[in-house]
């Protein structure tokens, strides 16, 4: 990361999205395609347009280092995070305000609700929850798998095979059990 | 920067993590609390890993394989209170001083 | 402002995030949002992994952590049907819970300082650690270890259903 401040780092990264859209866009649906696209080609840089708006204009370097990157996520977590302030905020501006009883009543289905909300689930959802972390953690270890497996080639491939065996040797406990079954 | 900011950093979260321990009476409140114990670890090996370049990538491999093991640990952990509130309709730790009933 | 500031405005923002939302993870009175705040601490440390260049770890652990185990948790309150604000989470060790806390603190954080001083993390560098170089350690230098993780992540799920079957 050359000697420089955050902001030079946005503006550089701004001027790089803009850039490689080759347009200012001024639509909301564009803004909204323009700013995905810009994030998802980031790396790359390939150039992507919008159809309707005259292009024009030669483009400043984006700093491509691993810093740089990580601010045009913060800028999007920004601005997400601003949109749904920025709305509630205003809903709140707009709305009347007429509070009583019933409103603060919880809704089901126009019907008085019964008992507390707190209600106890069923335990055999626990294992469907269960089962879903295995296979989470089991498709984590599948993304670096596939990424070097050309490279490593056949004893990948044989490391992978057993440690899917393994758990799927669990599924088929589960499934034996009867625990996948619906109720 | 120096590596000592992240190792403080993981002293604290771990400290944070040994107080829910001792202090929570919540059997998942517990668990809730060694959670922030393994992420301390986490930082740990991460900021090592990140000093130590060339000696290798141990430091993350490994807090991908905590990840997993702590993903173990709730499931069984989770399943051990749950049988416990099934036979005494209670998750407080501090009733539970039999080791049968 | 340097790059190595901005660094660690970064990382001070972050430590205290984890922080804050590590001691109401212990100190909240609502089981519910205790689970929650810890989303906040993991999230903090997907943060700092990615500040030290462990970018895979850094989403795995936003994956697994923060989209699967929290997710479990939230059913283990559920299922234990906890009631929600009103009882007393604590017990009456509190102070001395705070006590041992500190002094772990304080004797680790020193030993570490002591130990570690002048120890720098060099942030000069243009990509963080490759998913690639992570699959060739895991697939060439920690196959065991990888296949141990299977192994016991399959003893968890029948450990799970033996004691969730006795109904």
């Amino acid at each position: 990361m050359p000697d420089s401040g955050v902001f030079e780092y946005l503006a550089a990264g701004l001027r790089g999205a803009v850039s490689r859209t080759n347009a200012l866009p001024n639509c909301a649906f564009c803004v909204l395609v323009f700013g995905l696209s810009a994030t998802l080609s980031y790396p790359r840089g390939s150039p992507r347009s919008c159809s309707h708006i005259a292009t024009s204009g030669a483009v400043p370097a984006v700093p491509r280092d691993y810093f740089s990157q990580y601010i045009t996520i913060g800028i999007f977590v920004l601005v997400g995070l601003g949109l749904v302030g920025v709305t509630l905020q205003l809903a709140r501006l707009v709305r009347p305000n007429v509070p009583t009883r019933e409103k603060y009543t919880t809704y089901e289905s126009g019907i008085d609700p019964i008992g507390r909300g707190w209600t106890q689930t069923n335990v055999r959802y626990y294992i469907f929850a269960l089962l879903f972390v295995i296979f989470d953690v089991e498709a984590v270890f599948l993304f670096p798998w596939a990424i070097v497996f050309e490279r490593l080639g056949t004893q990948a491939f044989i490391e992978m095979l057993i440690f899917i065996a393994i758990l799927a040797f669990a599924l088929l406990y589960a499934i034996r059990k009867k625990m996948l079954e619906w109720l | 920067m120096p590596v000592s900011f992240f190792l403080v950093l993981s002293a604290l979260l771990f400290s944070i993590g040994i107080y829910g321990v001792l202090a929570r009476q919540h059997a998942v409140l517990v668990l809730l609390s060694i959670e922030l114990m393994l992420n301390a670890v986490n930082i740990n090996l991460v900021a090592f890993s990140a000093m130590l370049q060339e000696a290798g990538l141990g430091g993350q491999v490994f807090a991908l394989f905590v990840i997993a093991v702590a993903a173990a640990e709730v499931g069984v952990g989770l399943a051990i209170v749950i049988l416990i509130y099934r036979n005494r309709q209670s998750v407080d730790l501090d009733e539970l001083d039999l080791m049968k009933w | 402002m340097s790059a190595e500031t901005w660094q660690q405005v970064v990382f001070w923002i972050f430590a205290l995030l984890i922080t804050g939302a590590g001691v109401l993870v212990v100190t909240t009175r609502n089981v519910i949002h205790a689970a929650l705040w810890l989303v906040g601490a993991l999230m903090g440390a997907a943060a700092m992994y990615v500040l030290l260049f462990a970018e895979f770890v850094a989403w795995v652990q936003v994956l697994v952590y923060v989209g699967a185990i929290v997710v479990l948790m939230l059913f283990g309150l559920m299922l234990t049907r906890a009631p929600i604000g009103s009882a007393e989470f604590d017990n009456n060790q509190r102070p001395l819970a705070a006590l041992c806390a500190a002094a772990v603190f304080v004797v680790t954080s020193v030993i570490l300082i002591g130990a570690f001083e002048g120890q720098e993390i060099n942030f000069a560098r243009t990509a963080g650690t490759s998913t690639e170089s992570i699959g060739t350690a895991i697939f060439s230098s920690y196959v065991w270890p990888f296949e141990v993780v299977s192994i016991l992540l399959l003893a968890a799920l029948v450990g799970a259903v033996v004691i969730a079957r006795r109904d």
